[in-house]
């Protein structure tokens, strides 16, 4: 999705501002976000490529004016209300409208640590040999999905040298639709500055980006 | 920390309209059964206060000063840093990425945020900003200034954008004259800006001023 989220290369957002000493948390609600967004994913049963589609196809406007947790809270509230585990009206009025959905399974305390110590690895067993290796030079396709994709624009149509192969992984375009995971040979494919921005560039910088096999072609 | 994170809020009154959302949210679904309160301040107290750049410090000075883990860590750095107890959620697939006098490594996400939470924590607000996730990948340079880093003009920035579940760690240049140091003194002086490549290593005179840390 050729969305705002899709930050690669536009300018004129100002500087990059540390903070010093940053807490953790800047409010107590973001905490709540943290902790709900994790915790929901139990009887959501949603995944992260579908966590992360909810978020970047928020407005553009609501994206770009909204903080990182005000981002995530909009995208839970997405993701329940589209599987109907709360309603549009009881998320404005924080009032129970409806019975609760029969939901699998939530999230018990005594299992916080040993779900987040394990977490979600994404690599699958490869039904087929991998089409490019470390060397190969491959041309990241001219692709404009309407869903989710984590092939981004500012290195479509660019070439680039396979530098490492990561294994079969899961694919986003599909896993975030529910389409299953479809997994395909991951690659860490190294771009030339100069290849991405033109001849301003440094000739020595290069950008270093993970991309799956259906996203390239040979070059 | 358990169970006391809304001791210190204000009255309702003064709670943004975020604050007041986020509450009334929480309360629903605990109320609707979907999540459980115990879970949500365990989930909190772990990212607060178990979780954390010191972490990966103590990967990054293992890395210095043991050159069989640095191997191990090359080979396969998700299974070298699980040897430290270091693992799970958003770390299932870490690389690490090393610092050469020829090689200045720099991690972003332009897409979202992604960041291994493992080795370094929940990312600072810097990190999941539109000005770093824009200008990371085109004017490297000019983001390392802003963080007063100014390297020379023929050494590569290579920047990595975690567009997929992989998460990189900078093992940044081991400072000069710190060989007699140990594991523990080492630690001090890898900041998290060092481990993500938009800083260096402290020598030990600066970890000494800053109180050795972020």
């Amino acid at each position: 999705m050729n969305g705002v989220h899709d930050m690669g290369g536009m300018q004129d957002f100002g500087p990059v501002v540390p903070e010093p000493n940053e807490p953790i948390f800047h409010a107590d609600w973001e905490r709540q976000v943290l902790a709900l967004t994790l915790a929901m994913a139990a009887p959501g049963g949603w995944n992260i490529d579908m966590s992360r589609h909810a978020r970047e196809s928020l407005p553009p406007a609501q994206y770009l004016s909204s903080s990182y947790y005000q981002i995530w809270l909009a995208g839970l509230e997405k993701l329940m209300s589209e599987r109907g585990l709360l309603t549009g009206e009881e998320i404005e009025t924080g009032r129970a409208a409806e019975p609760p959905k029969s939901v699998d399974r939530i999230l018990k305390a005594e299992n916080v640590a040993g779900v987040l110590a394990s977490g979600t690895p994404y690599e699958r067993p490869a039904d087929e040999p991998a089409r490019f290796k470390t060397g190969d030079r491959v041309r990241a396709r001219n692709l404009h999905p309407e869903g989710h994709t984590r092939l981004v624009r500012y290195v479509r149509g660019h070439a680039g040298t396979i530098t490492r192969v990561h294994g079969c992984h899961v694919f986003p375009d599909a896993s975030a639709h529910g389409l299953g995971e479809r997994a395909h040979w991951l690659y860490s494919v190294r771009f030339t500055a100069r290849e991405l921005w033109g001849e301003e560039a440094s000739a020595r910088d290069t950008v270093q980006v993970d991309l799956w096999e259906p996203y390239l072609e040979p070059a | 920390m358990s169970g006391d994170h809304h001791d210190h809020d204000h009255d309702s009154s003064e709670l943004s309209p975020t604050a007041l959302r986020v509450r009334a949210l929480e309360s629903l679904l605990v109320e609707k059964g979907y999540v459980e309160q115990a879970a949500l301040d365990k989930l909190i107290d772990t990212y607060e206060h178990k979780v954390g750049p010191r972490n990966g410090a103590r990967v990054v000075a293992r890395a210095w000063s043991d050159p069989a883990y640095l191997e191990r860590l090359r080979e396969d750095a998700t299974a070298a840093i699980a040897e430290l107890d270091f693992t799970g959620r958003q770390g299932e697939h870490i690389v690490i990425v090393e610092n050469t006098p020829d090689v200045h490594n720099m991690v972003v996400c332009t897409l979202c945020s992604c960041y291994p939470w493992p080795v370094l924590g929940l990312p600072p607000v810097w990190y999941k900003s539109p000005p770093y996730r824009s200008r990371a990948v085109i004017d490297p340079r000019g983001v390392l200034s802003e963080f007063g880093v100014e390297l020379p003009e023929e050494t590569e920035i290579r920047v990595w954008d975690s567009t997929a579940e992989v998460r990189y760690l900078v093992i940044p240049m081991r400072p000069d004259h710190t060989e007699g140091l140990d594991e523990e003194a080492l630690a001090a002086l890898v900041t998290r800006n060092a481990m993500i490549g938009t800083g260096i290593a402290l020598s030990p005179e600066e970890a000494c001023a800053e109180g050795g840390g972020e």
